[in-house]
């Protein structure tokens, strides 16, 4: 959009200052590039966020490490420097802005450093090992709090002021606004110690001793029994947000006009239920499910600590506890990442979907 | 007063916002006011470990012995502080820049909107365990400020809409018309007429604000002394507690305190949303 004072610039400012301007308003009124713009931003602000927490701040985790070598393991103060500068991936030797450049063109081709404690193991390795099980756990969490939020959230609407609706309804909303730690300590609580209905200790861990990953029964199986309190856990603090929101998109699409005149041409209640209302009521929740999957990688820390399920959560609540601050960067950076650039598909699947937007 | 009382009518009829205030403000006398009258009992009795609830001990003891009762009445005074000054920063960051960016528009509202979309795309709780951790929040103070600090840019984003629709409003126009300038016209015209949206979203803010402080507690990574609900839930979590039997009467009590008080916040919240937001009547 432009403003009255950028019309009058290029009205009156010569050629080359008008196409400039008319580029770069083109350029920002443009949907997907602007999102694209944003994306980068915010990566490259997180990136440099990182490097002056852990690099410029007193006190900082590398001047903490460098002591620590000195004081503990008698090194020179060049020898811990050197040491160092392998760990954190950034020559400390050099001047700051050099060591700047260098860190962003490292995390430009994945090289986030090694860890502290694990000698010689590559973050990225370890991000790699954690990911999957983060992504299984909480994904699975996702897509079922998802469809259970949905189906109860139409069939409330559809049913509105029924007894099932407020029952549904005020069940939903007393269990999403309980913090998702206090529900697992709860389970833990109530079905681990109290009734003595699960094996608490045993399904810890991601897996049990002695199972092999792969296409087996026995560790699709085991993988299930370890993430199933997770799951859970998750399934019961979010399906209420979807729940509410499927609730109030599908009464607003019954309220549409085609739905009236769906029903003047006497189309049966099914057909509209399915074919108007739920197809329409939907479309807002898919950017939303989009940018839920972005926060997947984060969104299950607390969870992850209680139940000790060895995800990405737990690798950062771990590597800050120990002080590895290589993985905590990298988790943190990961973790960023993957928010970004679900918002980013966000952005382009609310332009496919909706011819409304994006064309400016 | 009259407003007040007018209020009080509103509510009366929608008995889950009434519940939730009086839910509040019980919860606020107890840890405002009780502390005044019960001083602080942290004697350790190695006898009476995990006493179940008895005169004595109403909600039974703790890990050492303590009673849970007195750690309840004095550990939600801190949460509270917390809670409202981490939702007052965010909500005059939220309100101040939202309305700002919306009356004045052009490249400072760009700007404004650039900032907050950045902030709001980077994962607040992952960020906050990670500036805990380097930065040892070892008092209340420093730990709202920092919840608060990274709690705004959704709020703002809503604040910009709603001023956005609102100065297109003839009162508007016509304060711009008799040239009343910038702070009258947000302050005085505008701000008014969302006085009890900033009210719905700065209670829901205190509900996040809790959310954030006491999981960050729980996982230990503020390091604060003192009686205080999360620290409870953190201790009985790192000492084993939770997994005897005996325990259930201490470990409950600080969990339903927190679940029971963001219960009453946002039941009051959506029940002021109900009544000044009439389009969504019945729709929550």
């Amino acid at each position: 959009m432009a403003t009255t004072a950028e019309v009058r610039l290029t009205a009156t400012a010569p050629s080359w200052t008008s196409t400039a301007g008319a580029v770069a308003s083109g350029f920002w009124r443009h949907a997907i590039l602007r999102a694209l713009v944003k994306a980068a931003a915010t990566i490259y602000v997180v990136s440099t966020f990182t490097f002056v927490i852990v690099r410029l701040m007193p006190g900082n985790p590398i001047e903490i490490y460098i002591d620590k070598l000195v004081t503990e393991q008698l090194l020179s103060y060049e020898d811990a420097l050197a040491t160092a500068t392998g760990k954190f991936s950034v020559d400390l030797r050099r001047p700051i802005y050099e060591q700047y450049v260098s860190y962003l063109g490292n995390l430009a081709r994945g090289d986030l450093g090694s860890s502290i404690l694990s000698e010689g193991t590559p973050v990225t390795a370890l991000l790699l090992r954690y990911l999957p099980w983060t992504v299984f756990a909480v994904g699975t969490g996702l897509m079922l709090s998802f469809l259970i939020g949905i189906s109860l959230g139409l069939m409330t609407a559809l049913k509105r002021n029924s007894p099932t609706d407020h029952v549904v309804s005020s069940v939903s909303a007393v269990v999403s606004s309980i913090p998702d730690y206090l529900i697992g300590i709860l389970l833990v609580v109530f079905l681990g110690v109290q009734l003595r209905w699960l094996p608490i200790t045993q399904m810890r861990g991601v897996l049990s001793p002695g199972i092999q990953p792969g296409f087996t029964f026995e560790f699709v199986r085991d993988a299930f029994f370890h993430a199933s309190l997770p799951i859970v856990t998750y399934v019961l603090t979010h399906t209420g947000i979807w729940m509410l929101t499927m609730k109030n998109s599908t009464l607003a699409a019954l309220e549409e006009d085609y739905v009236t005149a769906a029903r003047a041409r006497g189309l049966s209640e099914r057909r509209i239920t399915t074919a108007y209302v739920g197809r329409n009521a939907i479309l807002p929740l898919f950017t939303q499910f989009t940018i839920s999957a972005g926060f997947i990688l984060g969104g299950a820390l607390f969870i992850e600590f209680i139940f000790v399920y060895q995800g990405l959560g737990w690798l950062l609540y771990n590597s800050i506890n120990q002080r590895d601050y290589p993985i905590m960067q990298g988790v943190f950076l990961l973790i960023t990442v993957s928010v970004v650039v679900a918002n980013l598909l966000a952005d382009l699947v609310y332009t496919k979907l909706d011819p409304r937007i994006g064309r400016g | 007063m009259t407003a007040t009382l007018d209020f009080l009518r509103l509510l009366k009829s929608r008995p889950v916002g009434l519940a939730g205030l009086i839910g509040i403000v019980l919860f606020v006398v107890v840890s405002f006011v009780g502390p005044l009258l019960v001083p602080l009992d942290t004697k350790v009795d190695l006898t009476a470990i995990y006493a179940p609830p008895s005169f004595a001990h109403p909600l039974g003891t703790d890990y050492q012995g303590r009673d849970v009762f007195n750690q309840i009445i004095w550990g939600g005074r801190d949460i509270m502080i917390v809670a409202f000054l981490a939702a007052l920063l965010s909500t005059v960051i939220a309100v101040t820049f939202g309305s700002l960016g919306a009356v004045v528009g052009g490249a400072v509202d760009s700007t404004i909107l650039a900032i907050t979309d950045v902030i709001l795309t980077i994962p607040r709780l992952p960020l906050l365990v990670v500036l805990a951790a380097l930065l040892r929040l070892n008092s209340i103070l420093i730990l709202a400020l920092i919840v608060g600090a990274l709690a705004w840019p959704s709020l703002l984003r809503a604040v910009r809409a709603q001023v956005l629709s609102l100065k297109e409003r003839e009162f508007v126009e016509a304060a711009r018309a008799l040239d009343l300038g910038l702070g009258h016209i947000i302050f005085a015209e505008i701000l008014p007429n969302m006085r009890s949206y900033i009210a719905i979203s700065f209670i829901l803010a205190m509900t996040q604000a809790i959310y954030a402080q006491a999981g960050l507690i729980f996982l230990g990574l503020v390091p604060l002394s003192g009686t205080n609900w999360g620290v409870m839930i953190n201790l009985a979590w790192v000492r084993g507690a939770v997994f005897f039997r005996d325990s259930l009467p201490y470990i409950l009590s600080p969990v339903l305190a927190i679940a029971l008080f963001q219960l009453a916040l946002v039941s009051l919240a959506s029940a002021l949303e109900d009544i000044f937001n009439p389009r969504l009547r019945g729709a929550a």
